[in-house]
């Protein structure tokens, strides 16, 4: 087959299938800007006869509240998980002690578990300590079960470190916490960034723990744009516009910072 | 496993850092402890929030904890046998399995294709990998709501298939292929299933996409190259030489995609909820419902449990054989 | 690197600036829900949005009117149509952490927590107060054991009610039906024409189970019905075959997508001319006016079939739980949902009715008046979809065998499943 004839049929069918994944997105903008007595299911292809921005008024005023509490817990919970991950996976590649690896692979099946498996007690737990229905409960729920996914990619960030830096800083007499500090660190940025990305994007997107250890005012964004689909008659304007309201942080992350976000996701997938 | 780093280019100095340590173990004994000390917080954490979690609802899944109120009294497997015989119990596995075996079917053909495609060095490859990879930023929430949308079957895709003539129900049919009478329901492939496989994979291809397109990029020109001065044609080249190198790859996007799906959840939850006959209904949800909704806390225990099961058997081989393949 | 950093930066300002956007608007709303009971009443519902909401509200700065010093915190929890406030309250109450005071539906659901030892008796308020009499009896039955009253009823709706577009009707000179005989002839009917005779949206079990329920309580009438519930009349009896046999005939009547519907979508189809027929709970009344349709003009109500007579009660109650601070307080707010004023300050704001036999009239519309009238002398049956009759086991279970009836209709299996869950009944 010539070879200008395949390329073209490559174009094609690149291009038949982006129009596919298209489409949500499509249907997402283009509903979202309608006033509501436009949505109706008949005309949900058509583009809106004038933009409206309705749906996005009262989806804003319906999730900001949301948004900030998504704010204040994905914010801390990504953080303190990033230097938690960091301090474990500088001490498995690079002070690994007699059956590290083991406690690596038991710490990284605690990523792989289905949550449903820790939720009873996990209630019952953040209850008991007082965290139940709070921001701070979930921060400590994400920064738990974070570990083992930051510590993995760490893990093998930190096994690029050529040993012998760390041995010759030893040699220089510099200890544990100064080789962390003073080598480790400064040649972590990248590490960060994408750890930071990944964690960002998770908690932000994550549902279970969500709806389950907070409640109407301390709910996470995601939780409450399910809520507004549950409670009352579905303005699918609004519904739509929320939609992108609460994609919108994870989708700049993606956009500005698209290259660490692809290596965070293969990263986090892949064992060292 | 260790093939599928490749993506991180500049790290080559990977399995040097495993046989190089025994010399300064016995040195640095101080530190050695200051390191143990560091690590120690997380794996108390691990210790208590995972495996002692873990423990606890084994126990409760043991127990007659059915109502509001805690009863640990012991029901013996009363719970699992309960649970095993209940029809919805059984559609969710029935579910599952249709669910993850098109799912991941789905997700890594077209993650791979279009992986192969996009490696052409064509025009606008940007453009394209940036289409199939940005909803994997989305959340599953998100993807459900949309989706939901989409392809309702009063609005959605139908109005512009209607002018085609065809008119598909989606998620709210609950037709059931082969439909096979096995215990309480009927065995075979849910169509509703299909709605949800085509949402799920429309957020995950990316994920698969980047895998493969990583694993291309590392394979040798100078292996295509030879196979093509032997005379091979393009598809001889993608079955002798690309797809084997794929493979580990392919092991690797099954695996994930195959825990993903195994526990789902939200998806569901924001996109149909259990179905007309459970037809879309996963363990994920039942086990949501049944313990927070209706307060049986064991049964709950019990669906979790065997979800856990479910996930360690493809989850522990696969650790067990990455810590071999990198020592 | 140095531009994925710089471009990080941004993001973080960005997101810094957002923060402190929104930060302002955000402060006042979550200073007045910290999760500490500091001195506040924690009034517990699932009074989100709508009417409800309005009502909830328009009572608590009655309340404040009048007690200034005792403040009211707000702890309504959305979603899930009270599902997820009720797993809410059943993890504080696990916790021994409940709320001053909390939304229940009388019967079941609030017996949950007596029977767990969770709730006070609230005779010696009901006393002080002079409520005997005020309340009528079968009402007080739901919110009472051995003699000891837990809990005070503040609103009634009715579960028996089928709405219907009353253009369509007219249009094709149909009479709203009074019996199953009427409703499949008016059915038969409407089909041909090719209109949806009944909407369903049983995306939640609440579409398809409140039909049943009242398919049962029309063909067993409201004694026998009870007798159900109590564990006095078995799931063999031949009125539940029957009430099966014309519940699997009324869906060969339903819109097709009824699975991807709420009940609210549902009514949606009535209002808008796409199907004829809903049946669902006097809440729906809110939905059509929220459409601009005038009960009576656009839109009308009829009884179930063959329920006449008979006022399916679905009723919000408030408990005081044990162990709460600030005792006298709780008794205070107790008070105010009792009241004639609190209830008729609720009330017509939420749509509902009040439980109170001796309320203002006045202050009610037109399909409230009539509903008001009938709760007066009707025989009240607990709604088992609502919470009322049976415990949530039972009903999980009942949902479930619905659900699968609705697809299957297979008669034979879905009595079998009844009989099977009833056993949880004592």
């Amino acid at each position: 087959m010539p070879r200008s004839i395949s390329r073209s049929l490559i174009y094609l069918i690149l291009i038949v299938i982006g129009i596919c994944f298209l489409i949500p997105v499509y249907v997402m903008l283009v509903t979202s800007l309608k006033p509501f007595d436009q949505v109706s299911l008949d005309h949900m292809w058509q583009l809106p006869k004038a933009i409206d921005w309705g749906g996005y008024r009262e989806a804003f005023s319906k999730l900001a509240p949301n948004f900030m509490n998504s704010i204040y817990l994905v914010v801390p919970a990504t953080l303190i998980s990033a230097l938690l991950g960091s301090l474990n996976g500088y001490v498995l590649s690079k002070w690994k002690f007699k059956g590290a690896d083991w406690v690596f692979i038991i710490i990284l099946f605690g990523m792989f578990i289905p949550y449903q498996s820790i939720l009873i007690p996990l209630i019952q737990f953040i209850r008991d300590i007082g965290l139940y229905n709070t921001i701070p409960g979930l921060i400590l729920v994400h920064v738990v079960y974070g570990i083992p996914i930051t510590t993995l990619m760490f893990r093998n960030f930190y096994a690029s470190i050529p040993d012998a830096l760390i041995e010759s800083s030893q040699i220089d007499g510099a200890g544990f916490l100064r080789i962390y500090r003073y080598v480790i660190m400064p040649l972590s940025v990248t590490g960060f960034v994408v750890v930071a990305i990944w964690q960002f994007t998770n908690i932000w997107n994550e549902f279970l723990f969500a709806v389950t250890v907070t409640s109407s005012d301390k709910q996470p964004i995601m939780v409450a744009l399910q809520n507004l689909a549950g409670s009352q008659v579905v303005h699918w304007n609004v519904q739509m516009a929320g939609a992108i309201l609460a994609a919108l942080p994870t989708l700049l992350v993606y956009i500005l910072l698209g290259k660490y976000f692809i290596r965070g996701m293969l990263a986090g997938s892949v064992k060292g | 496993m260790s093939e599928v780093i490749l993506t991180d280019k500049k790290t080559p100095a990977r399995k040097t850092t495993l046989g190089s340590k025994p010399r300064k173990r016995k040195r640095m004994t101080g530190d050695r402890w200051l390191a143990l000390a560091f690590i120690a917080p997380s794996i108390i954490l691990i210790a208590i929030f995972v495996y002692g979690f873990i423990g606890w609802t084994g126990y409760v899944s043991l127990s007659n904890w059915n109502s509001f109120l805690p009863d640990f009294s012991f029901a013996g497997f009363d719970n699992f046998l309960y649970i095993f015989k209940d029809f919805r119990f059984q559609a969710d596995i029935r579910n599952t399995i249709f669910f993850t075996l098109f799912f991941i079917i789905a997700v890594v053909v077209l993650g791979m294709f279009l992986a192969i495609f996009i490696d052409q060095r064509l025009k606008g490859e940007a453009i394209f990998r940036n289409i199939f990879l940005f909803p994997m930023a989305l959340s599953f929430v998100v993807t459900g709501v949309v989706w939901r949308w989409v392809l309702n079957p009063s609005s959605g895709v139908n109005l512009l298939l209607e002018h085609f003539g065809i008119h598909f129900k989606w998620y709210t049919s609950t037709a059931v292929y082969p439909s096979l009478h096995i215990g309480a329901i009927d065995f075979g492939i849910p169509a509703a299933v299909i709605a949800l496989v085509i949402a799920a994979t429309w957020q995950q291809t990316g994920f698969s996409l980047a895998m493969f397109l990583a694993g291309l990029r590392g394979i040798p020109e100078e292996l295509k190259e030879a196979a093509r001065i032997d005379g091979a044609s393009e598809w001889q080249i993608f079955w002798r030489v690309i797809l084997p190198q794929l493979k580990p790859i392919m092991f690797s996007v099954i695996i994930i995609m195959a825990h993903i799906s195994l526990k789902i959840f939200d998806l569901i939850y924001t996109m149909t909820g259990p179905g007309a006959n459970f037809v879309t209904d996963m363990p994920g949800v039942n086990m949501f419902e049944t313990t927070f909704k209706s307060n049986f806390y064991a049964q709950g225990a019990a669906i979790a449990i065997v979800m856990l099961v479910l996930v360690a058997i493809f989850i522990v081989p696969y650790l067990i054989r990455s810590r071999k393949g990198d020592a | 690197m140095k531009k994925g950093l710089s471009l990080l930066l941004g993001s973080i300002v960005i997101l810094a600036l957002i923060l402190t956007g929104c930060g302002n608007s955000d402060s006042k709303s979550s200073s007045g829900s910290s999760s500490s009971n500091n001195g506040k009443l924690e009034i517990f519902s699932w009074w989100t949005a709508g009417g409800e909401a309005d009502g909830l509200k328009a009572l608590n700065s009655a309340f404040n009117k009048k007690y200034p010093n005792i403040g009211v915190k707000n702890e309504a929890v959305a979603g899930g149509a009270g599902s997820n406030a009720k797993a809410v309250l059943a993890t504080r109450m696990q916790g021994n952490n409940p709320p001053s005071t909390f939304q229940v539906h009388g019967g079941a659901e609030l017996m949950a927590y007596v029977d767990a030892g969770k709730m006070q008796p609230l005779n010696d308020l009901y006393k002080k107060n002079g409520w005997d009499g005020k309340f009528p009896k079968d009402l007080m039955d739901l919110v009472s054991k051995d003699g000891k009253i837990y809990g005070i009823p503040v609103d009634v709706h009715r579960g028996n009610v089928l709405w219907y577009n009353k253009k369509i009707f007219d249009d094709n000179n149909l009479q709203p039906p009074k019996t199953f005989d009427d409703f499949f002839k008016v059915a038969d009917k409407l089909k041909a024409k090719g209109i949806t005779p009944l909407a369903m949206g049983d995306k939640e079990p609440l579409g398809a189970t409140t039909i049943f329920e009242d398919v049962l309580l029309g063909v067993l009438g409201p004694d026998k019905y009870k007798q159900l519930w109590t564990g006095d009349l078995s799931f063999d009896d031949p009125g539940v075959k029957k009430s099966a046999e014309i519940f699997k005939k009324m869906l060969g009547y339903i819109n097709d997508d009824h699975s991807s519907l709420a009940w609210q979508d549902a009514d949606e189809l009535v209002a808008n001319g796409k199907a004829a027929m809903n049946i669902m709970g006097d809440w729906a009344k809110g939905y059509f006016t929220s459409k601009n349709m005038t009960y009576g003009k656009d839109f009308g109500a009829v009884n179930t079939p063959n329920t006449d007579g008979s006022f399916m009660i679905v009723t919000d109650t408030f408990g005081k739980p044990k162990g709460v601070k600030n005792s006298k307080q709780v008794d205070k707010y107790l008070t105010e949902l009792g009241s004639v004023e609190g209830q008729d300050a609720f009330n017509p704001k939420k749509g509902s009715i009040p439980a109170r036999t001796d309320a203002d009239a006045s202050k009610y519309d037109e399909y409230s008046k009539n509903a008001m009238n009938d709760f007066k002398d009707n025989a009240l049956v607990p709604s088992l979809e609502n919470g009322s009759a049976a415990p949530q086991g039972f009903l999980t279970k009942v949902d479930t065998a619905v659900n699968v009836f609705v697809t299957q209709k297979n008669v034979g299996n879905f009595i079998n499943s009844l009989k099977q869950a009833s056993s949880s009944l004592k």
